[in-house]
């Protein structure tokens, strides 16, 4: 088919815009709020994109997804192939699309947008990942097993990554995971609003067609260390990626009343313990009228737009630089203030209020300015003199970062930084041979798709040393035609023994 | 989709109730069981709907591959254990040995003090210090004989046993302080004090040794969720700062932990406990209604 040379003036001026749930009616429920495009909106929106030579959204892209060959397959309807194409580098598609930062990443360098709105690239990723899932997709290649054993620690975006490529080199992988089910950050943190935990099921089902095994409710460090799991367990290759944890408080006055909590335990208690539904489990939420959130961040969006689906009335967000600094993807300020959540910008808590009974009755907050930029170049917030005010709260929910979980240092040689991540080199291995780290557990808080790319280079990493061939590129863009073939093999892709498991193996593991 | 891991893994092979609010569980888990240390408690799911509670390792037996726990129905998690935990049946999900071991250092002559429920969890530290050769003095307090469990097994690992009951019904007429008091009087050369029980009875306890110096170990038990460190719902409050039970605990120096911000933070979701505690408790009851009902409708017949 021969295309005609898009240009910036042929394609659809508008970004196709995807259908929400109504803001007044979602901040009463649970319900995913972006829709996701429906088949002709996907189409329209293919084609916008310009393919261009230089591929700047592919630099942009953390992982390297060959954005244009996947939109071009989309606008040709071959969405299988699109799917091809996004899983030779991205594990999770259906998950990264909705919860990247494009705005920071690829549709942030995009070529239409010099002068209109960028390609929507990342709802585009997350159209073929949902019709994936829905059609039952999955590249499961025929897996030659090389014999040997690699145990991965953590079941989050990083580890995922790291166990299926090292799947698909044919090794035997478990994955432990402390908490009693899979999936990390992305089941616990992340509200169902917005990346539904029936999504990271049903990509961790993908893992588990893999061969993939997962221990849940086993914590590693003290249940066993790293090193009884290379000198005793048989395994001879580990990787790391318990991500971080440890929240941090600010230290003011009034931190340790009742009412005052870290996001993580609020979004915790709420989604991977159910706590919002109370006549069903047992974990109880605080009850609450008059909610700040401190910080605005990712987690900062999760916790107001989860306390106001719980029910309070008033929620704030407290943050001490601007709207332009604010780190959180733009989708969900944009979602978060919709849904009426009471922005503060250049606010810094300086006290929390006691009603006399250990529960919060209140905050203190003071205005800030911004002032010079600071070593991240961003403008640092200075105190505005005697602009102290006070606002009625009864929960009070930090969400300003997280320090590094200490477990696995305390319970292993491993050589940590200064601020206790674990250090590596370039290739993600650690101090001890034969294992890796990635992830937050490394870098500190980050992003879902930069912790699936370490788990990925850290996957690279093992194979050098366990001298496996690299079985990266499964699928490269184009099958070859039949009478290319050899034996009915693409004599194009980089690996022969690509895994394919016995059909029943496979379902009786789906069923389990 | 339920994930592989959970589920049915945890039998419990022993059950066994010490009084109406006490019982004992004896759970396989033979990993565990090699793993555990004195000091190191673990999370348990009775069911999938349940709530994850943190519960302290009372023994491990490496031969039979089993932990022991020794719980006390206080709300609404713990009753329904003790309803439904029965020899045979299996818990949701079972994760630990979690926390920092406690030290079992060099200390010649050792106070070990349980209040209550506390004396299971004092009962592997009593063990280890017995074992590295130290001089141990057990002091065991509860509200009345009725009340008291493990008094042969406890006083097995100890040198001295010191029994207190707060009505005089056994032993010494008092709390445990009243026999920390006696065994401090007898033995001006204890070198160390663990005192783990209810968070009153622990900061008494450590008011009770800090005039003598002698370095006081509490275990605190702080509201959890995770227990690796992720959430801070267990933060407790030191001179030297805010800490992390779970992870940089649970023993810390009595002599520095603010217990009146422990014992207020432990408070912080009464209102929804009592409130689910009194639906479990009316469910409770009309059960039992319904089985009475239908007894009467059997007899009937
Ligand atoms: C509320 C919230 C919202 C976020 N929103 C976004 C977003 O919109 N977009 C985005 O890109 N990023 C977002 N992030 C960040 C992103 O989720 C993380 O960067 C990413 O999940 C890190 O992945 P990971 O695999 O390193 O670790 P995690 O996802 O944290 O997973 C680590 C897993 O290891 C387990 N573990 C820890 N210690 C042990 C142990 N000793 N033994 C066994 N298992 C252990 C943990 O229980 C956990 O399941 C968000 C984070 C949070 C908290
Ligand atoms: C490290 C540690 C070790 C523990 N060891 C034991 C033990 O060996 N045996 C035992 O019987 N109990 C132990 N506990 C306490 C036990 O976890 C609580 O009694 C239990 O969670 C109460 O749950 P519930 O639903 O039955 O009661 P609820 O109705 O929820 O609460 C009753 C009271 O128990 C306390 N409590 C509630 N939830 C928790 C929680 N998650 N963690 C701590 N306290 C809570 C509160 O003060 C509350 O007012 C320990 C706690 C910790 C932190
Ligand atoms: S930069 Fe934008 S327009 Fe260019 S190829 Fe990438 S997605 Fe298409
Ligand atoms: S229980 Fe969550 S950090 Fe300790």
């Amino acid at each position: 088919m021969a295309l005609k040379k898009r240009t910036i003036r042929t394609i659809p001026q508008e970004r196709t815009p995807v259908e929400e749930l109504d803001p007044a009616e979602r901040a009463t429920n649970f319900l995913e709020v972006n829709c996701g495009y429906k088949l002709e909106e996907a189409l329209r929106e293919s084609e916008r994109c310009l393919m261009c030579a230089d591929e700047p959204c592919v630099r942009g892209c953390p992982v390297s997804i060959d954005i244009p060959s996947f939109i071009k397959k989309i606008g040709e309807k071959n969405f299988h192939g699109a799917y091809d194409v996004i899983t030779n580098t991205n594990l999770l598609p259906a998950v990264c699309g909705r919860v990247c930062p494009q705005e920071n990443q690829c549709e942030g360098v995009c070529t239409v947008a010099d002068s209109l709105e960028p390609v929507a690239i990342g709802r585009l990723e997350r159209f073929v990942g949902d019709m994936a899932i829905r059609e039952g997709w999955s590249n499961i290649p025929y897996i030659e097993p090389s014999g040997f054993k690699v145990g991965i620690v953590g079941s989050g975006p990083a580890g995922m990554a790291c166990a299926a490529d090292m799947a698909k080199a044919g090794c035997d992988v478990t994955v432990y995971e402390a908490f009693h089910e899979a999936g990390g950050v992305l089941k616990y943190g992340i509200p169902d609003f917005r990346l539904p935990n029936s999504t990271v099921d049903a990509e961790l089902a993908k893992l588990i067609e893999l061969g993939i095994k997962f221990e849940c409710n086993t914590l590693v460090g003290r249940l066993f260390t790293i090193e009884e799991m290379i000198q005793e367990m048989g395994f001879h290759a580990v990787f790391i990626g318990t991500g971080a944890g440890y929240p941090s408080f600010m230290g003011i006055p009034g931190e340790s009343l009742n009412g005052v909590l870290s996001a993580n335990e609020l979004l915790t208690r709420c989604n991977l313990m159910h706590g919002r539904d109370p006549e069903h489990y047992d974990t109880p939420l605080p009850p609450s009228k008059n909610v700040a959130v401190i910080g605005a961040g990712n987690t900062a969006m999760d916790a107001l737009r989860v306390s106001l689906r719980l029910g309070a009335g008033n929620v704030h967000c407290i943050y001490r630089r601007s709207h332009a600094e604010a780190p959180a993807r733009a989708e969900e300020i944009h979602h978060a203030e919709e849904e009426g959540i009471q922005f503060h910008w250049l606010t810094n808590p300086v006290e929390i209020l006691d009603d006399g009974k250990n529960n919060v009755r209140g905050m203190r907050c003071i205005r800030m300015e911004l002032g010079e930029p600071d070593e991240s170049g961003r403008r640092r917030p200075v105190v505005v003199p005697g602009s102290e005010f006070e606002f009625e709260a009864d929960l009070v929910v930090y969400a300003i970062g997280t320090n590094a979980n200490p477990i696995l240092g305390q319970t292993s040689g491993l050589k940590l930084n200064k601020w206790g991540y674990i250090a590596t080199d370039e290739n993600l291995a650690t101090s001890i041979a034969g294992v890796f780290a990635g992830g937050d557990i490394v870098t500190g808080a980050a992003t879902v798709i930069e912790a699936m790319g370490a788990g990925r280079k850290a996957a690279r990493g093992m194979k050098a040393w366990l001298g496996l061939r690299d079985t990266e590129e499964s699928c490269l863009g184009e099958p070859a035609p039949f009478e290319d073939r050899l034996l009915g093999l693409d004599p194009a892709e980089h690996d022969f023994a690509l895994v394919r498991l016995p059909r029943s193996a496979a379902s009786s593991s789906n069923a389990s | 989709m339920a994930m592989p891991g959970t589920g049915s893994n945890y039998e419990i092979l022993t059950r066994e109730d010490f009084s109406d609010v006490t019982y004992l569980l004896e759970v396989r888990h033979p990993r565990m069981a090699r793993a555990a240390k004195p000091g190191q408690f673990v999370i348990v799911m009775s069911h999938a709907e349940g709530e994850r509670i943190p519960l302290t390792i009372a023994d491990f037996d490496r031969d039979k591959g089993t932990i022991t726990l020794v719980i006390q129905a206080v709300g609404k998690t713990t009753r329904e254990m003790q309803r439904d935990c029965l020899a045979g049946t299996h818990l949701h999900a079972l994760v630990g040995p979690m926390g920092i071991p406690s030290h079992i250092g060099e200390a010649k002559k050792v106070l070990c003090v349980g209040g209550g429920l506390g004396v299971a969890p004092v009962f592997p530290q009593a063990r280890g210090f017995k074992e590295a050769g130290a001089y141990v003095i057990g002091v065991v307090g509860f509200r009345n004989r009725d009340l008291v469990f493990w008094e042969d097994k406890f006083g097995a690992v100890c040198d001295e046993l010191i029994v207190c009951t707060d009505d005089g019904s056994a032993g010494v007429k008092g709390n445990v302080t009243e026999g920390m008091r006696q065994a401090i009087e007898k033995h001006p050369d204890i070198d160390e004090c663990i005192a783990i029980g209810p968070p009153v009875m622990m900061k008494f306890a450590a008011e009770t040794t800090r005039p003598h110096g002698i370095k006081t170990m509490v275990s605190l038990n702080p509201v959890m969720v995770d227990g690796t460190g992720m959430c801070g719902g267990c933060r407790v409050k030191l001179d030297s700062g805010i800490k992390f039970a779970c992870v940089d605990g649970p023993d810390f120096n009595g002599h520095e932990v603010d217990f009146d911000d422990l014992m207020s933070r432990l408070g912080r979701y009464r209102e929804v406990e009592q409130k689910a505690t009194a639906r479990f408790e009316e469910s409770c009851h009309m059960r039992e209604e319904f089985v009475a009902a239908s007894a009467q409708e059997a007899s009937k017949d």
